[in-house]
Parts: C-alpha cells; sequence; structure tokens
C-alpha cells in the first residue's frame, strides 16, 4: 500500500473523530473511550507493526506525515507511544494489551522508579518500561500515576516505590526508550505548529484593523514570517529524528527534540501576539494547540537536555569541521556511511 | 504550506566530488591564517580559483558544450559546502560560477554563452553584481543608471555602488534603465554586460570596518556598450534579476560563514578541556541547528534539481541560516569572555571579532531580512 493511501484516510479519519470538541472533553477528564475505539477499530494503531505480524509494516522514516497528523489533532491519546509499542511487541512475537500504551524510561533510585509530567501518561494502562537494559511491560496501576496537576491537561507523574513487575521482557532499541517518547513529541510539536500557523494565517487575513486586514500590517507579515520560518525548521528536524529511526543511537533524535522545543516559545508567541486576546480564552481553539506546545517542549528533556547529549558528542569527535560531524553522525543513519567515513563512537 | 520543501538526500555521484575538493583546498588553506579562512567568500585568490577550474569545479551545473561539467544543483551543493565550511578563498570565480553563469544560459544569447561561459569554468574571467546603487538598496527598481540607444548600441551612465570586487573582475552584469514610459518602475529595466576596463568606468575600492577592500562604487560616464552587450530582452531587466537572486539565495552559503570561527572554537574547547554542561549545550544547540538548517539547504536544492525556482523557501532558509551565521560570533564572545582565565589562541580572538563586526553584512547581501521576510509574507498569501 503507497502511504498516500495511507496518509489521506487517516487525515480523514483524525478530523472526523478528533473534534475540538472531543479533545475539550478528554482534556476536561471524560472517557476518551469512544475515541480510543474509534482508533483501534481504524487499524492504524498497527501502522509500524512488521507486515509479517499482521500490521502496515511502515518504518518510523515514511511514517512521519502521519505520525505528524497526531499533533496536528492534538490527538488527546498516546496513540505515536502505542504504535512503536505494539510494533515492539510484535517484533519479540509478544502479544499487546489492550488499551493505549506508554513509552517510559524511568530515573532508577534508591526510593523507586519514577518519571514526572508524562503526557497523557493518566489515559494508559500499560507501559513498555526502560529500564537501561531490557524493556519490560508493565501494568499501570491507580498507584502508579498520579495527574502532574496542569489545568486541562492529563499529563501524569508515574512512580513505584518497588521495581515494578514485568509481564514480559523484550529488547531494548538502539536509542531507548526515552528517546523514542522525546521523538514522538518532537513530531507532534511539528504536526501542531503547522496547524498554528494556518490559525494565525487565516486570522490575519480576517481580522481587521486601521480599515484592513492585519495581516496587512508590515510588523504583523514579518511576524509570520518568523513562525513560519520555525514552523518548517520544526518540521525538518522531526523528520531528521523520524529518518533515523529508534534503532540507530540518538543523535538525529537529540536534534529533533533540540530544535523542536527551542521553537516553542516563539511559535507559541507570535501565535498568540497575532490573535490578541481572543487566543488565550479557552473558547477559540488555538489553546488546545499552545497550551500542548508548552507541555510537549518540556516532556521527554527539553532543548537544551537534548543540546548537551549532542555538545557532548561533537566535543569528543576529533572530526576537525561541525560540517563533518554533522554529516557522519546525525545526517546520514550510521550503518549506511560508504568506507573510511565510518567514525568510532 | 511549503509542502514541497521536504527531506532528500544527496545523491551518491554528488558526494562523490567531496574528497576531490577536500584534496584541492588543502594546500590553499595552509596558506591562509584563521582570519583569513573568516573572509570565505570575501577571500580573492585568482590562482586558487584557475586550480578549481582546472579541477572541473567551476561551472558544475552548465552544459559540457559551454564548458561545464553538465551536473546538477546536488553536485554544486557538495562543493560549495566544502569550501565554504574551511573557508576557502572562493570570491574571484564565485559570482560568475554562482550567479552570472546561469544567468547568461537562461537569458543570453547564443553569441554570450560561447563567449563568455567557457571562459568562466577556465576560472580566466570574473563578474560581479551591479544592482545597488546610491538610491537603489532594498529598492531596487529605483536604480536611476540609464542606458540610451545608439546608432550601434547603447550608451551608459551612472552609478553602481557595494559592489562586490569590481575593482578586480573584468566584466559586471549591470541592471539598469532603459526607458522610463511605465508608470511602473518594474518595467524598463534591462541587463547589460558591462567590461570594466572600457574607457569611462571608473572603479573605487570603499574600505570595510575591518580594513578590508571588498566592495566598490563604479562609475559609468558614457561608456560605449555593443548592441551585443545587452542580456536577454530589453525591458525585461526586473524579472531576469530576481531570477538571478533565487540562484544566489538557494545555495548553502547561508548557514557557512561563521563556520571556520565555530570549529576553532570547538578546538579551542578540546584544547582545554572544558566539557562542563553549559559548554556542553551551547556547542550542541549550534550542531543540532547547523544539522537541521543543512537539511533544509539540501531541501531546497533538491526543489532546483526538480527545476522549480524555490523563491519562497530560499528566503526562509536564508533568513534562518543568516540569523545562525550571525549567533555564532555572538554567542562565542560571551562564552569566552566568560572564561577569563583560560588562554586563548590570539587568532581565534582577532577572527572572533572579526566576524563579530563584519555579521551584519550576512542579512544584508543578497536582500535584507526584512525584504526576505516580505517575500515569505507574499508566499503565503498576506500581501
Amino acid at each position: 500500500m503507497g502511504l498516500d493511501e495511507l496518509l489521506h484516510p487517516f487525515d480523514r479519519l483524525l478530523s472526523a473523530v478528533v473534534t475540538p470538541a472531543v479533545v475539550r472533553a478528554v482534556d476536561a477528564g471524560d472517557s476518551p473511550q469512544g475515541l480510543w475505539s474509534e482508533l483501534v477499530a481504524s487499524g492504524y494503531l498497527d501502522l509500524l507493526v512488521p507486515e509479517s505480524a499482521g500490521g502496515a509494516g511502515v518504518s518510523l522514516a515514511d511514517a512521519y506525515p502521519l505520525l505528524a497528523l497526531l499533533g496536528r489533532y492534538v490527538v488527546p491519546l498516546p496513540v505515536g507511544e502505542t504504535m512503536i509499542a505494539r510494533a515492539l511487541l510484535a517484533e519479540a512475537c509478544l502479544p499487546a494489551p489492550g488499551g493505549p500504551l506508554l513509552l517510559l524510561a524511568p530515573r532508577q533510585t534508591d526510593s523507586g522508579w519514577w518519571q514526572a509530567g508524562v503526557p497523557m501518561g493518566s489515559l494508559a494502562r500499560h507501559a513498555l518500561v526502560d529500564d537501561g537494559e531490557r524493556l519490560r511491560l508493565v501494568e499501570l496501576d491507580s498507584v502508579s500515576l498520579e495527574s502532574a496537576g496542569l489545568h486541562a491537561s492529563q499529563s501524569a507523574n508515574v512512580r513505584w516505590n518497588t521495581i515494578p513487575t514485568a509481564s514480559a521482557e523484550l529488547a531494548r532499541p538502539a536509542s531507548g526508550l526515552g528517546a523514542a517518547a522525546a521523538l514522538l513529541r518532537a513530531v507532534s510539536i511539528s504536526g501542531a505548529a503547522g496547524r498554528i500557523l494556518d490559525f494565525s494565517l487565516d486570522y490575519a487575513r480576517e481580522r481587521v484593523q486601521f480599515g484592513k486586514p492585519i495581516g496587512r500590517q508590515q510588523a504583523i507579515q514579518q511576524q509570520l514570517a518568523l513562525l513560519a520560518e520555525q514552523v518548517l525548521m520544526a518540521r525538518f528536524a522531526a523528520s531528521m529524528g523520524c529518518r533515523a529511526g529508534i534503532d540507530q543511537g540518538v543523535l538525529a533524535i537529540a536534534v529533533a527534540k533540540q530544535v523542536t522545543s527551542a521553537a516553542v516559545p516563539a511559535i507559541a508567541a507570535i501565535a498568540h501576539a497575532v490573535h490578541g486576546a481572543l487566543g488565550i480564552t479557552a473558547e477559540f481553539d488555538l489553546q488546545l494547540y499552545t497550551r500542548r506546545l508548552h507541555e510537549w517542549r518540556v516532556a521527554n528533556g527539553s532543548e537544551t537536555y537534548w543540546a548537551r547529549m549532542v555538545g557532548e558528542a561533537r566535543l569528543a569527535s576529533d572530526v576537525a569541521t561541525s560540517t563533518d560531524f554533522v554529516r557522519r553522525r546525525i545526517t546520514v543513519p550510521v550503518g549506511s556511511l560508504p568506507p573510511g567515513e565510518m567514525e568510532v563512537p | 504550506m511549503f509542502d514541497s520543501l521536504v527531506l532528500a538526500d544527496l545523491p551518491p555521484e554528488a558526494e562523490a566530488l567531496r574528497g576531490t575538493v577536500k584534496a584541492l583546498v588543502q594546500e590553499t588553506l595552509a596558506t591562509l591564517t584563521l582570519e583569513q579562512r573568516a573572509r570565505s567568500w570575501a577571500g580573492f585568490d585568482a590562482t586558487f580559483s584557475r586550480a578549481m577550474a582546472a579541477a572541473g569545479l567551476i561551472g558544475l551545473t552548465l552544459p559540457r558544450e559551454y564548458g561545464g561539467q553538465g551536473r546538477g544543483p546536488f553536485a554544486r551543493f557538495v562543493v560549495v559546502e566544502e569550501l565554504l565550511t574551511v573557508g576557502a578563498p572562493v570570491a574571484a570565480h564565485w559570482i560568475a560560477d554562482r550567479q552570472s553563469a546561469p544567468l547568461l544560459l537562461r537569458y543570453g544569447s547564443e553569441t554570450q554563452r560561447r563567449y563568455y561561459l567557457p571562459r568562466i569554468c577556465r576560472g580566466e574571467i570574473y563578474f560581479c553584481i551591479g544592482m545597488s546603487e546610491p538610491g537603489a538598496g532594498s529598492d531596487l527598481a529605483s536604480v536611476r543608471t540609464r542606458a540610451v540607444a545608439t546608432e550601434s548600441g547603447w550608451r551608459l551612465s551612472g552609478q553602481k555602488v557595494w559592489t562586490t570586487y569590481a575593482h578586480r573582475d573584468d566584466f559586471m552584469i549591470a541592471l539598469v534603465r532603459t526607458s522610463e514610459q511605465s508608470s511602473d518602475r518594474r518595467e524598463g529595466l534591462s541587463q547589460f554586460i558591462v567590461d570594466l576596463r572600457a574607457p569611462g568606468v571608473n572603479v573605487r575600492p570603499i574600505e570595510d570596518l575591518a580594513g578590508d577592500r571588498h566592495f566598490s562604487e563604479v562609475y559609468f560616464d558614457d561608456v560605449v556598450l555593443p548592441a551585443e552587450a545587452l542580456v536577454g530582452a530589453e525591458g525585461q531587466g526586473w524579472e531576469q534579476c530576481i531570477a538571478e537572486l533565487a540562484f544566489e539565495r538557494s545555495g548553502p552559503e547561508r548557514i557557512y560563514s561563521s563556520s571556520v570561527l565555530l570549529d576553532a572554537w570547538i578546538a579551542h574547547l578540546r584544547g582545554v578541556g572544558r566539557r562542563d554542561e553549559a559548554t556542553r549545550a551551547l556547542v550542541g544547540q549550534l550542531a543540532s541547528q547547523l544539522a537541521v538548517l543543512r537539511e533544509m539547504s539540501i531541501g531546497c536544492t533538491a526543489l532546483l534539481e526538480r527545476g522549480m525556482s524555490p523563491v519562497v523557501e530560499a528566503s526562509i532558509v536564508k533568513d534562518l541560516g543568516t540569523a545562525f551565521e550571525q549567533s555564532i560570533p555572538a554567542l562565542i564572545a560571551d562564552d569566552l569572555g566568560a572564561h577569563p582565565g583560560e588562554p586563548v589562541a590570539p587568532e581565534l580572538v582577532r577572527t572572533l571579532h572579526y566576524l563579530s563586526q563584519l555579521s551584519p553584512a550576512f542579512s544584508l547581501r543578497g536582500g535584507t531580512r526584512e525584504i526576505l521576510r516580505g517575500i515569505i509574507a507574499r508566499g503565503m498569501g498576506l500581501r
């Protein structure tokens, strides 16, 4: 099946079932069961599952436009996480539990394992948990989940006082699940940012002040140009992360999350500036997007968290130029370099 | 929005040129200081340009029948990237290779193509761009330099300014007024090839704030031009000029202007062994931005490869890229100044100050930041 044959039906499905009203209801704590059932019935949860295991067999690299739609419609369930988890389970010949899944990489301390600010964490019943060596399939219960306390958000803090019991164990992808979740955040930021640009352009064309649409004012035009630049940069960064995938190490994903997270403050600020007071009302849809953008920027590591990792690799590299470092370690997935170009990490 | 601009891979046959360029620049770079390398596409070295030509690296995208290599924009991307990353002195052939030759190929007469293109490809003749005038900067359509038709050709009078290396180049392609009939100032403009050694042409270099002489003012005092000096059609100068600027704005040259400094600073950090969290974050932030901007530039090149003219997309990449280039000296100045106990090589300090002082030019040359943002806004249907 061609990608377009998958993309357009997914777009239509999300446009039909993830309306702003549905997003608001889930944000407010209503059950997402109806929406979840639609997503299960669509078959898209097995997008990344190998064809041999009954899935669509799409690679992460090719899946970028589909995954970005999850951000574009601010789908209020951990659908990307579930897709990756189901693919990992299928590759290990393990059955996937029903319901939404999370990808977790908790801190391990003497007093237990914990991870703060997991987006949509309250809505999942199972998680794949990365202990640094293996993945464990773990059931989440009320003891391990608590709301992170953000307004109209289902983000949760996850905590276990003892090492969580696994119903199954499987191999860990090279990047680890912390990076896999960060990649999904980067992709969601890029998708939501595209929608925010559309909102802002529409509003700038409609809203009249000083006798003409505000989009005719040079000051607003310059701001919207900046917004478009940041949106495009986020899109490129996120698709670079997908191109590298989660089996190739972490640097391309680090770049993806670094750049998308760094773009968030400007994107949200410009969109709100263009929309004026209307944009900060509960009633107007812009807030459904910008609230998430701020949450996703921080979740799974902010721009500085991931910048440190890229910086560490650059400072450890003997390569003379940053161009060659980028070419060899970030742009080209490791393993596809011509002989002699490979750098020993 | 801008859906055609997506990730693209450089094909292996383009990548194969990388080794050739790396080998070629090595010898020249050994003779240059860090500060000189930071001049990059302001560094004029005809010997180096002729070596580039001998290696078949000028006119890469021109057809073989005109002396070119018949290759695509991806090949050119790889070559340009390698040159700019290390600060090779490319100024002599730069404009001819990037803009003048593609312009002549597209709009020039067969006679012009046969005369100029092989000479450009051999690295024998160098071009500059005659756009800006004292009264025409961002408002390019207000040029007043005038060419009047005579029985045998044209007579040129007026003045150009900020013309890069007019004092060392052979020819200028000048945008001038040939008619004032229309109320639309973009009509009645034409492009001419001007021999900078012709009688009546006076070139005076202008010293910049760093003591360099790369740009100049050019006076035309009744310069006699033959009929065949006209490029393309009379009155079509504006359209031709916009197409020419798209060549200028689409390349990777808009992300690498501070690369020499960035890598010298990283070498310094490695040398003194500074790897604290803040340092790693700063290095990583810059490397991440470079990685993504480079991909965006390759994405633009892919559009050129498909025969498109990505004016708006190139403006986006240029605006982002020049902001990145300008941030590098600003951030490194603060970083080094915050560590006064560290020994810093004097040439790193000089290179830093040179780029701090000159970096405003990055978002002036080839169209100011504000003009680019206007183009982007127009591309989004706002004007």
